[in-house]
């Protein structure tokens, strides 16, 4: 086991409010710009700093260690790292020996050439964005000074308006193949994903449902997914403002109701866009794993894997859509489905990962939604 | 779903005497119930036999029965009280067994009573192991490779699939009791043995060995609507092995994936929904570090403690949601009081809480210090700091074992090389022992190999490497740092804030650089100084179950050095026009310092507030109630250590401090915050000092024309013999300035008392003019009698006079005592309350005081004063219904005792007795008897209009069932020959049978009483020892003088005490004893609540 005596490099995170927290730069890039959130995941570091949905933004741990397991290529969600920057308290240096450990942290995100900072008062910072909501920042060095690196921080374009997700989603359709089971037996069914910034957890969990998926590029036309006759749609997760994506949302009007669809994060906001709503920004997102979401219609809480900064206002729902989830901590609306159509949406994360398992259910409902359609 | 409306009338079960395993954390939880259910309205009646609890306080439930807790005093309330409903998961595995015992018995069918917050199927699953195996097999859990065995011959075959080690657990038994790891046949043999006759089914399990593997916890709450939330994730930083209640443990958990932890978390949840829990359970895994596997190791489907430190890791109240959801709510409808969101939620932490254990094994001389499976600590700390290293050294200092940092506490000979120590550190690293963590430091500073060391002991090599980062951190200090002292120059900023971050405390500072520079004398205070003058000080942020995420208003705080640059965030306290008061804790339980004194604090707390003041607490005991933040005003989770409490002091600005309520731990601070202008609140503590000094107290006592025994003070062996010798032997010897008498002594002879001198210096301590002892005349058969007391400087009104059943020389907190006082005369008592009066306005006494005293020949000795509260201040509270600990509240806040409303004495017109509960059955080989050192863990009370039923009771509710008929074995020294022959001729005419050794049957056939006749040890067999293992005895009396007769007597008397049998050790134990029966014969029990007694109603 070594202990390297690492001198590392001071650096700094610039709010574009002004406010600055130092720290020490880890990883390859001394530079990072994007909006500052944070996330109070206890586990799953490695998860997070693959999600394409955090692309865009400097993501904050809150918890004290980072990095005690090092990283297995297993859990990327998707390739290469997503996040603009990651900001640890104290993120681990040396050896890892977990068993399941093929690289740490550091040289993984030496690999992904991703910038970080680690020695951060990571409380004082997630007060600070609580207080003041999400905004954009900027990693680098301690010179040539404040006034430059507030200048950089306010250059980096607001998240509002912002369509990330043609940045992440696959340039080019490919496929995804079913995993047959005792629970789900018998021949495949076929479902189109529209990529949006996928993570591998979610084509996991379908996969496992026993059904064949086609990952297009999230702007691909519905004449051209369609005529490929899935037998359902599915919308992925991904980054940024949901408004910004007209194209997914006129493509999902033109589905709903004649496949089922499926929805999860922002394709559960593109949902309630197509469905006539409309979306805005939450203070400072929500970004955990302990997120206790409601069934309004049987009572049951789950607790969720959450990763996002918009949501679907449910004032400006049609009645067709009925608001079937919500969020125990500040009364958003967190799940939908449709009265006239074979659609429901959820705004948490079942696929997890990472988080707890307990709405991985709606997977197999989701096929049992296509085969109660087909039957 | 609502709360029930069918229910009205709920009785909660507490846990009984603070034993090892179960302590005070189930008066927090239970507390927190008793609060949680009264706000919901229902009638709540409390049955626990422990008078040093505060649920036991009469506000805490409409009914409080302290009572023995048995199946018929439990019926007999049911039945009184209209009970509709039992809640027994908040009271440990004794309200459990209990619940268990009157549902087994058809008790609960019967009076159509309900069993809620938890129910006997689900008991079942976790107590009976076949049950428990069997259902996580058929849910798809990994176990490890078991067997059941009944017998020794089957657990021998057992062992033949699981291999050795094999770990024995028996079933049915609390915190691992008689349960351990066998390494070879003979070893397993003997274990198998002790595991079935802990057993109440005799019933064991032989298991594969899991040494060595990671063990986790978690703490889940599940609803009836199947919502279920995981607490808190708790990490063993001692692997398996090591019972958790002895382990170093860290939350979070810091060494699984989220993949592994999410899929422990589903198994946690699969086996709740299983068992249909409704409430708080614990769940404990074990998974193998090199490949994953995991399997799971038992379910406690109740609070339990790790649940209590949960609660305080996280600001999640499980105990109170726990009690919500037996009376019909789900968690969606109960919020989080910290953040005012959801309660249905799993709390975020954004620092690390570490827990350590502490132990007394130096109070049981002959117990061999290894830890295993089976529970040794008798309390702990909690810290909480920015990092593990933080949080690690700071719950470390806050154990008081004298070790302010990671240091090895071993003594090597000065010549010794460092590869020899390397190999002793090693040595003692082979078997995991209370001081494995210094140990395991010394050895990675002496370059023991960090992965080696992984390999060696077994913890994971990330903690390991935690203790690496300190000691890089050490040689920093003894460097860089030392270096820059001893220049005469002050370091930067930045490196104190390094060193402070990894948790070193500005004395283990000074100790290192004093170590490193023998020339540079630096003092703590002089380091605290330069540290300041750097302006570095802690930070002190709220715990707020959120990482940050919520805006929380609760005030409970930690202090952390590990925010490296940026101002302080959390929000100044408001301006408040109050007085502020700050009440510093008593630390972790230790034999001699536990529940009372958390008692005491609390109770003050409220009476602070009552009376419109602010108060702040000081503690760093994650098992008690003052540690709960819905419990006091604003709570600091700090070690209470001189450093630790100026800092929140400085913080907070109080205008004042009570140390006068927490026991030792806060004295001794008392003269270092007042030179450091703390302004400290009741008795000054030059009086207290006064009281523990000797010359100081002598030449009191001489002031004032009291009488003592007579006494010296030796430096040394030879004036120790000098003083013995002129004062006469025996004479009772003791370290100055210590707390439950550690290493006190009665010593008969020359002999002994050079062998006691020459332990005392083999054990690292020298005897010398700071370190003196006391030598005090023994005044033999003379009875000893507490007083506790309040004064105002002005007046002093007595609380209650205690007489001690047993003789003089046995600790007070190890002799039953009864208020009234059953033998004195009026006027000795009168003699006692002036005596008592002159000694607390001379040491102007403002608050509680407590003062002992030996009745001898009828002349009244003063044995010490302490101006403090008492271990007896709660029991006397229970007793008699006065509110002694609020009146000295409110004298310390300034009023008078007339304001306060206790002016007067109250004597009750029944008897309350108080009895200690000991602990001997965990320290096998240790030897048992009664002396001046204090052993108890806990104690009951036993209520009744008369002395004798009142000590029967008390005898009951500490375990020993006092049975009416059967075999008594009596075996007497001497002395006591005589005074047994009117007492075993009662017990003939009660109807027992009496078997006597030699010498004592002599006497009692030689006054025609029959005996019949026991073989002592050593003289043929069957003898005295066979006779007790053969199960027939009841009883047995077995006093002793001398060191010869002693020795026989650990053997019986240890295997009387794992029998169960009654063991008494004394002639007025035995006295006390046959009034009992002999009440008994004549009366009823009777079972009545406090409010009745205090109210003075009259006992049917």
């Amino acid at each position: 086991m070594s202990f390297p005596s690492v001198s590392l490099t001071p650096a700094a995170l610039t709010l574009d409010d002004g406010a600055m927290f130092e720290g020490f730069s880890v990883g390859p890039v001394a530079e990072a710009y994007g909006e500052v959130i944070f996330i109070t995941a206890m586990s799953g570091y490695q998860e997070v700093l693959t999600d394409p949905s955090y692309h865009g933004q400097i993501v904050v741990f809150t918890t004290a260690h980072v990095g005690n397991y090092g990283t297995n290529p297993e859990v990327d969600q998707a390739e290469p790292t997503q996040v603009a920057g990651a900001i640890f308290h104290e993120l681990w240096l040396p050896d890892v020996t977990h068993w399941l450990n093929r690289a740490t942290l550091p040289s993984y995100l030496e690999r992904y050439k991703l910038a970080g900072l680690t020695g951060v008062d990571t409380r004082a910072l997630t007060l600070h964005i609580r207080e003041r909501g999400a905004r954009n920042g900027y990693i680098g060095p301690l010179t040539p000074g404040p006034e430059a690196a507030l200048a950089k921080a306010r250059a980096v374009a607001p998240m509002t308006g912002r369509d990330l997700a043609m940045e992440v989603t696959c340039r080019a359709p490919y496929r995804r193949l079913a995993i047959p089971s005792i629970e789900v037996p018998g021949p495949p069914m076929r479902v189109a994903v529209l990529d949006f910034g996928v993570k591998k957890a979610i084509l996991d969990r379908l996969c496992a449902q026993n059904l064949d998926l086609t990952v297009w590029p999230g702007d691909t036309q519905p004449e051209r997914f369609m005529e490929d006759k899935p037998d359902g749609l599915f919308l992925a997760n991904g980054p940024g403002d949901p408004a910004a994506c007209d194209y997914a949302v006129k493509a999902v009007k033109k589905c709903l109701g004649r496949i089922p669809v499926f929805g999860i994060c922002l394709g559960h906001q593109i949902m309630g866009l197509a469905a006539g709503g409309q979306t805005y920004k939450l203070p400072f997102g929500h970004h955990g794993l302990n997120h206790p979401v409601k069934d309004s219609r049987t009572g049951r809480v789950w607790l969720t894997s959450q990763n996002h900064g918009f949501c679907v206002d449910p004032e400006s729902l049609p009645k067709n859509v009925i608001t079937s989830h919500w969020n125990l901590n500040d009364d958003t609306l967190e799940g939908m489905e449709w009265t006239e159509a074979p659609a429901f949406s959820v705004q948490f994360h079942p696929e997890a990962s990472p988080g707890p398992h307990d709405s991985q259910g709606l997977f197999s409902r989701f096929r049992r939604m296509l085969e109660d359609f087909y039957a | 779903m609502p709360k029930r409306g069918d229910l009205q009338t709920i009785m909660i079960f507490g846990s009984g005497p603070i034993i090892i395993g179960q302590a005070c954390e189930f008066d927090y939880s239970a507390t927190q119930g008793c609060k949680a259910l009264k706000e919901e309205g229902f009638r709540l009646i409390l049955l626990n036999s422990n008078p040093a609890t505060v649920m036991t306080d009469p506000e805490f439930s409409d009914r409080t029965y302290i009572e023995p807790m048995t199946c018929e005093v439990a019926a007999r309330i049911i039945e009184t009280e209209g009970v509709q409903a039992v809640l027994p998961t908040l009271g440990g595995q004794t309200a459990l067994n209990l619940a268990i015992d009157l549902y087994n018995r058809g008790i609960l069918e019967k009076l159509g009573v309900e069993m809620i917050g938890s129910d006997p199927e689900v008991i079942a699953v976790a107590e009976s192991r076949q049950i428990f195996r069997e259902t996580m097999t058929s849910l798809g859990l990994d176990i490890p490779v078991s067997e059941i065995a009944q017998s020794v011959a089957e657990a021998m075959a057992a062992a033949e699939k699981s291999g050795f080690p094999a770990i024995v657990r028996p079933s049915f038994t609390l915190g691992g009791t008689g349960g351990g790891v066998a390494f070879n046949r003979d070893e397993l043999k003997e274990l198998a043995w002790r595991g079935l006759a802990a057993s109440p089914i005799h019933q064991i399990l032989v298991e594969e060995s899991l040494i060595g593997w990671k063990e986790m916890e978690l703490e889940m709450i599940r609803d009836l609507a199947d919502n279920a939330i995981i607490v808190c994730g708790i990490e063993n930083v001692d692997p398996m092995g090591v019972h958790t209640g002895d382990s170093v443990t860290v939350a979070p958990i810091q060494t699984l994936t989220d993949v592994e932890y999410q899929a422990m978390r589903d198994e946690a949840l699969k086996v709740a929904r299983a068992v249909g829990l409704n409430g708080g359970c614990n769940i404990q895994f074990a998974i193998n570090p090199n490949t994953g596997r995991r399997v799971v190791i038992e379910m406690n489907p109740r609070v339990s403690r790790s649940s209590a430190l949960a609660s305080k890791a996280t600001g999640f109240p499980i105990a109170r949601v726990a009690a919500k959801l037996a009376v019909g709510y789900t968690l969606a409808e109960l919020k989080n009081g910290i953040t005012g969101k959801s309660a249905c939620f799993e709390p975020a932490l954004d620092y690390c809480v570490v827990k350590a254990p502490r132990f007394n094994f130096e109070k049981f001389p002959g117990a061999s210090p290894v830890l295993g499976l089976e529970m040794r600590a008798v309390g702990e700390t909690m810290a909480l700091g920015g990092n593990f290293r933080e949080a690690l050294q700071k719950s470390l200092r806050g154990l008081e074992t004298g070790q302010m940092s990671l240091k090895s506490p071993l003594a090597f000979p000065p010549e010794t090389t460092r590869a020899a120590k390397l190999e002793i550190l090693k040595e003692s690293l082979v078997q995991p022992k209370p001081d494995r963590l210094p140990n395991l430091y010394e050895a990675l500073k002496l370059g023991f190999d960090p992965l080696e060391a992984a390999n060696h002991t077994g913890l994971d090599p990330w903690f390991i490497s935690q203790l690496f980062i300190i000691l890089e951190a050490e040689k920093f200090i003894t460097g860089t740092m030392a270096e820059t002292f001893n220049s005469g120059q002050n370091p930067p900023a930045s490196q104190w804030r390094y060193v402070k971050a990894q948790g070193f405390s500005d004395v283990a500072i000074s100790q290192l650089v004093k170590a490193a520079y023998p020339q540079c004398q630096i003092t703590s205070d002089k380091v605290t100084e330069l540290r300041e003058e750097a302006n570095v000080r802690p930070h002190f942020r709220l715990v707020d179950t959120c990482a940050g995420e919520f805006e929380a208003s609760t005030p409970y705080y930690y202090s952390s050095y590990d925010s490296p640059v940026s101002p302080p965030i959390e929000p100044p306290r408001a301006p408040s026009q109050n007085q502020r008061v700050m009440i510093l804790g008593g630390g972790p339980n230790r034999i001699g310092q536990g529940i009372e004194f958390d008692y005491c604090c609390v109770k003050a707390s409220q009476a602070f507030e009552a009376m419109g003041l602010e108060t702040i607490m000081v503690n760093s005991n994650p098992e008690t109630v003052s540690t709960d933040y819905d419990a006091v005003g604003r709570l600091y989770f700090e070690p209470v250590t001189l450093e630790d409490v100026l800092a929140v002091f400085h913080r907070e600005k109080p205008d004042g401090v009570v140390v006068q309520l927490g026991g030792q731990t806060p004295l001794n601070l008392a003269l270092a915050l007042q030179s450091r202008r703390v302004p400290i609140w009741g008795t000054a503590p030059e009086s207290i000092f006064t009281a523990e000094d000797r010359s100081g107290w002598n030449s009191l006592v001489a002031r004032l024309d009291l009488k003592q025994p007579p006494s010296g003070m030796a430096g040394d062996a030879k004036s120790a013999l000098e003083i013995a010798g002129r004062i006469g032997y025996p004479v009772i010897v003791r370290p100055s300035f210590v707390l439950g008498g550690r290493a006190m002594r009665i010593i008969d002879s020359q002999r002994e008392l050079r062998a006691y001198v020459s332990d005392f210096e083999a054990s690292g301590l020298n005897l010398g003019p700071d370190n003196q002892i006391l030598v005090d005349k023994y005044l033999d058969d003379a009875i000893e009698v507490d007083v506790d007391a309040v004064a105002d400087g002005q007046k002093v009104v007595i609380a209650a006079i205690m007489e001690h059943i047993e003789p003089a020389g046995v600790h007070s907190g190890d002799s039953g005592c009864s208020i009234p006082p059953f033998t004195l005369s009026e006027g000795i008592q009168d003699e006692i309350r002036s005596q008592t009066e002159k000694l607390g306005l001379a040491l102007g006494v403002k608050g509680l005081m407590n003062i002992q005293f030996a009745v001898h020949q009828g002349t009244v000795y003063v044995l010490e004063a302490n101006p403090r509260a008492s271990r007896t201040a709660p029991f006397v509270g229970k007793a008699t219904g006065r509110p002694l600990i609020e009146a000295a509240a409110k004298v310390m806040a300034g009023r008078t005792l007339a304001e306060a409303g206790f002016d007067t004495e109250s004597r009750p017109d029944y008897y309350a007795v108080k009895e200690a509960v000991l602990p001997w059955g965990r320290f096998i080989g240790a030897e048992v008897d009664l002396g001046p050192e204090m052993h108890s863990t806990g104690e009951v009370m036993g209520l009744d209009r008369n002395f004798g039923l009142a000590f029967l009771k008390a005898q009951a509710a500490a375990g020993m069932s006092i049975p009416t008929t059967g075999d008594v074995v009596l075996t007497v020294c001497d002395r006591d020959k005589e005074a047994l022959i009117p007492l075993a001729r009662e017990l003939i005419e009660l109807g027992f049978v009496i078997h006597a050794t030699p010498g004592t049957r002599n006497v009692l056939t030689g006054a025609g009483l029959k005996a019949e006749l026991l073989v002592k040890l050593r003289q043929g067999r069957p003898n005295l020892l066979d006779f007790i293992r053969d199960g027939r005895v009841s009883i047995m009396v077995n006093t002793i003088s001398g060191p010869t007769s002693a020795k026989d007597a650990t053997v019986i008397r240890a295997e009387a005490i794992s029998r169960g049998v009654t063991l008494i050790t004394t002639m007025a134990g035995f006295t006390a004893a046959i009034e009992g029966l002999k009440q008994m014969r004549l009366n009823d029990w009777r079972i009545a609540p406090l409010q009745d007694y205090h109210a003075r109603k009259p006992l049917t």
